[in-house]
């Protein structure tokens, strides 16, 4: 992705082709070519080719069995005046915030991870990264069972403590909230992996010169791991600001269609797979993925464009 | 499942291109055809235009999604094979959740299987969408006669006037209840003859939120609730021609009115948040309700665990004003632009036979056909009264539809959320629907 591409800029700087050895590299060129055949075909073919046709079936009227009707921006319109689009909008935007708040906690269990001579490692980061690999059938359903307004056990730790819970899923105050706990749980492990790399390849040098001078751990968190791991911090944003906005499948498996916090929940690409599949508006789904894809990609950009306020590349 | 045929075309077609480039262009052909879920029925005879003779095998395509019924699909099958020694039957067995984009995709690109299931709500976009045969002269040449099958399938199968499908199969409603909680409760058990209010009361003794028991559940699904109280009170969801929707006529609007009142006037149902942290079905599995609406399919289910089966039985829904429910329907439909039409017809005529039936019932789901459903009820006849359900698909009519049904009945299931959940009155919720389903309507028409 161009974000390697930025973080290697300035590094690397591949040397240019003389003219006698033009020859070689335009067989290097052809080799490289052909490595890149697999994935390439493979991408142009299920990923560049349907997003194209997507596009084009985004100024069309779909027929039930083809037979698609040129109409113009009309499903762009359309969105504008979706009653159900802004809600969407809203939600999956919320989401996205809360999904966010796993990166401080994933940069605080890193950092107590990496302390030196602790114990188990292994075992924690194990168990850190057990949501990752867990099927999101089999993570809705338990969830599902520990927001149980009458059931759950998180209530019946409240109730515990005599605090009196709700039914989180059905409520529409509590439901993206509780959603956003669900993704934050599923996210920290492979954050957390990412930071505990970033981590262990900080000079322990910065650490004893600091020590030195007198700073203490809190001080050494603040002032050399914090800036050191902000290009990973960078990149674990932009990549969880990414998929958050696709939010898709912790909606469709914990809200069922008659729960009435729906409204409060319906994430964007919820919203598309509605009225595409559900509904059977394939065009205007479609139009829908391309102002998703907007939105998703004003986001990055305004990303990258902040970041050199506040990235460090040692 | 069809990718072998797509994938051998694509070995062929690689083969008979030699240069690299064109092979890739090709290649990436061929993947879009894979992609697009293309099948070819018949390819085998499609591929040899002069051998097509009338002694040639001929094989058909037939798709289902219901995978516990496949072994009586198949023995159905293997009777109509043996009667018909040219036509050979392929089936498969697509799942539920890919089965409808599946076939559009395929239905679309000329490509669908021959023989194919299709479901009541679904029937009038295919029909109308012309990739349904009409049977109507197959049906009276076969010298079939329809007053053989419950009233309500065979009107499902029909669009426009025109039979499309061979009834299979029927489902029905019934009011299920649990014996032990009438028993503790000390209140009399469902009759056949209960009214709604019969039933309302009962509830209510049997009601006890301090222990979390309830007397019924207000179910959020139409097909599980106001789909049969609505006729029940003189009302309708959508004109018979599909044309028409009836959200805004008050004796519908009283059919949805009753369950909502469960709720929040009766207070003997679980309120909507709580049936959306637990499904109704588990809280009757574990004595937390006393009663639910529940069909003909959840016998398996509700039966499984013995002691819970001596203590389940089932009435007819309680009457409102007069009897009346929903049945879905399955039924076999032929494509029309099937290669080997006459096969097709007799295949259908014969899913449409009583042999057929007999197997259907055999093999535990109610069948359309009349006469053999008796087989399906004596089947479970000593643990449940079945002609309760035998009863109700004789007097149901079909489940409310038009040619894009999903488009009103999901504006319908939020709407009815809401009101349900106490937000806005039924009557506002039904009005609202009413003018965005006369929108979907005219769209469908425009």
């Amino acid at each position: 992705m161009s974000l390697l591409s930025i973080r290697a800029a300035g590094r690397i700087t591949p040397p240019r082709p003389r003219g006698r050895t033009r020859g070689r590299a335009r067989g290097e060129a052809l080799w490289a070519f052909v490595f890149i055949a697999p994935t390439g075909l493979g991408l142009a073919v299920f990923t560049i080719w349907p997003a194209i046709q997507t596009f084009s079936f985004s100024f069309t009227k779909w027929g039930a069995f083809g037979g698609h009707t040129w109409i113009g921006m009309d499903n762009y319109a359309t969105v504008l005046t979706d009653p159900q689009f802004g809600r969407a909008l809203l939600n999956t935007v919320t989401f996205t915030g809360l999904v966010l708040l796993g990166i401080p906690i994933s940069i605080v269990v890193a950092t107590l991870l990496n302390r030196r001579g602790l114990r188990g490692v292994t075992v924690y980061r194990t168990l850190f990264y057990l949501p990752v690999v867990s099927l999101p059938a089999a993570v809705a359903l338990v969830w599902g069972m520990l927001y149980n307004g009458d059931f759950g056990l998180i209530n019946w730790v409240l109730g515990q403590a005599g605090i009196e819970g709700r039914s989180w899923l059905s409520d529409p105050d509590t439901v993206i909230v509780a959603i956003g706990v669900v993704a934050i749980w599923g996210s920290v492990g492979y954050n957390l992996i990412l930071f505990l790399a970033a981590m262990q390849s900080i000079s322990p040098e910065y650490y004893e010169a600091a020590a030195l001078d007198g700073a203490g751990r809190v001080r050494q968190f603040f002032s050399i791991t914090l800036p050191l791991v902000t290009p990973t911090t960078f990149f674990v944003t932009v990549i969880t600001v990414i998929s958050s906005l696709q939010l898709f499948d912790l909606v469709y498996l914990m809200v069922a269609r008659t729960n009435p916090a729906l409204d409060s929940a319906r994430s964007v690409v919820y919203l598309f797979y509605q009225r595409g599949f559900m509904e059977g508006n394939g065009g205007y789904a479609s139009a829908l993925a391309f102002v998703l894809l907007a939105i998703i990609a004003t986001f990055t950009v305004v990303q990258f464009r902040l970041q050199r306020r506040w990235v460090h590349y040692a | 499942m069809t990718h072998r045929h797509t994938g051998g075309a694509a070995v062929r077609r690689d083969r008979s291109l030699g240069a690299t480039r064109t092979g890739a262009a090709v290649f990436a052909a061929a993947a879009i055809l894979a992609l697009a879920g293309c099948s070819q029925p018949g390819a085998s005879t499609a591929t040899d235009p002069g051998a097509s003779t009338a002694t040639d095998e001929v094989t058909l395509t037939y798709q289902i999604w219901d995978a516990p019924q496949e072994q009586a699909t198949q023995q159905i099958i293997d009777a109509f094979e043996a009667e018909n020694p040219t036509v050979s039957v392929e089936l498969s067995v697509v799942p539920w959740a890919e089965y409808w984009t599946k076939l559009q995709t395929t239905a679309t690109s000329g490509n669908a299987p021959d023989v194919f299931w299709m479901n009541t709500p679904t029937l009038p976009k295919y029909a109308d969408g012309g990739v349904l045969l009409p049977l109507d002269d197959v049906v009276s040449s076969a010298g079939i006669d329809l007053a053989d099958f419950a009233p309500a399938t065979v009107a499902s199968a029909t669009y426009d006037g025109t039979l499309y499908g061979m009834p299979k199969d029927v489902d029905a409603l019934a009011l299920w209840y649990n014996g032990q909680l009438f028993e503790a409760g000390g209140v009399d058990l469902p009759t056949n003859d209960w009214t709604w209010d019969d039933m309302v009361a009962a509830a209510g003794q049997l009601t006890d939120p301090a222990a979390g028991v309830y007397g019924i559940p207000a179910l959020p699904t139409d097909q599980l609730s106001y789909y049969n109280t609505i006729p029940q009170s003189g009302g309708f969801v959508i004109s018979e021609d599909g044309t028409t929707s009836g959200y805004d006529d008050p004796r519908t609007i009283a059919g949805i009115q009753a369950w909502v009142d469960l709720i929040h006037t009766h207070h003997v149902s679980p309120t909507l948040q709580q049936m959306s942290d637990t499904d109704p079905t588990n809280m009757f599995q574990s004595g937390k309700v006393a009663m639910t609406y529940a069909g003909s399919w959840m016998i398996p289910v509700f039966t499984a665990d013995e002691a819970f089966a001596q203590n389940v039985g089932v009435v007819r829904m309680p009457l409102l004003e007069q009897r009346g429910g929903v049945s879905n329907s399955v039924a076999n439909v032929g494509f029309s632009g099937t290669e080997h039409t006459s096969e097709v017809e007799a295949f259908l005529v014969f899913l449409g036979s009583e042999a057929a039936a007999d197997i259907i019932a055999e093999g535990g789901v109610l069948p359309a056909r009349t006469a053999a459903q008796q087989i399906w009820a004596d089947a479970y006849g000593d643990v449940i009264d079945t002609q309760v359900f035998v009863d109700t698909a004789a007097d149901n009519t079909p489940f409310p539809r038009s040619i894009n049904t999903p488009a009103w009945e999901s504006v319908a299931t939020a709407e009815f959320t809401r009101a349900w959940n106490g937000e806005i009155s039924v009557e506002e919720a039904a009005q609202s629907v009413a003018a965005q389903m006369r929108e979907a309507l005219a769209a469908e028409r425009g």
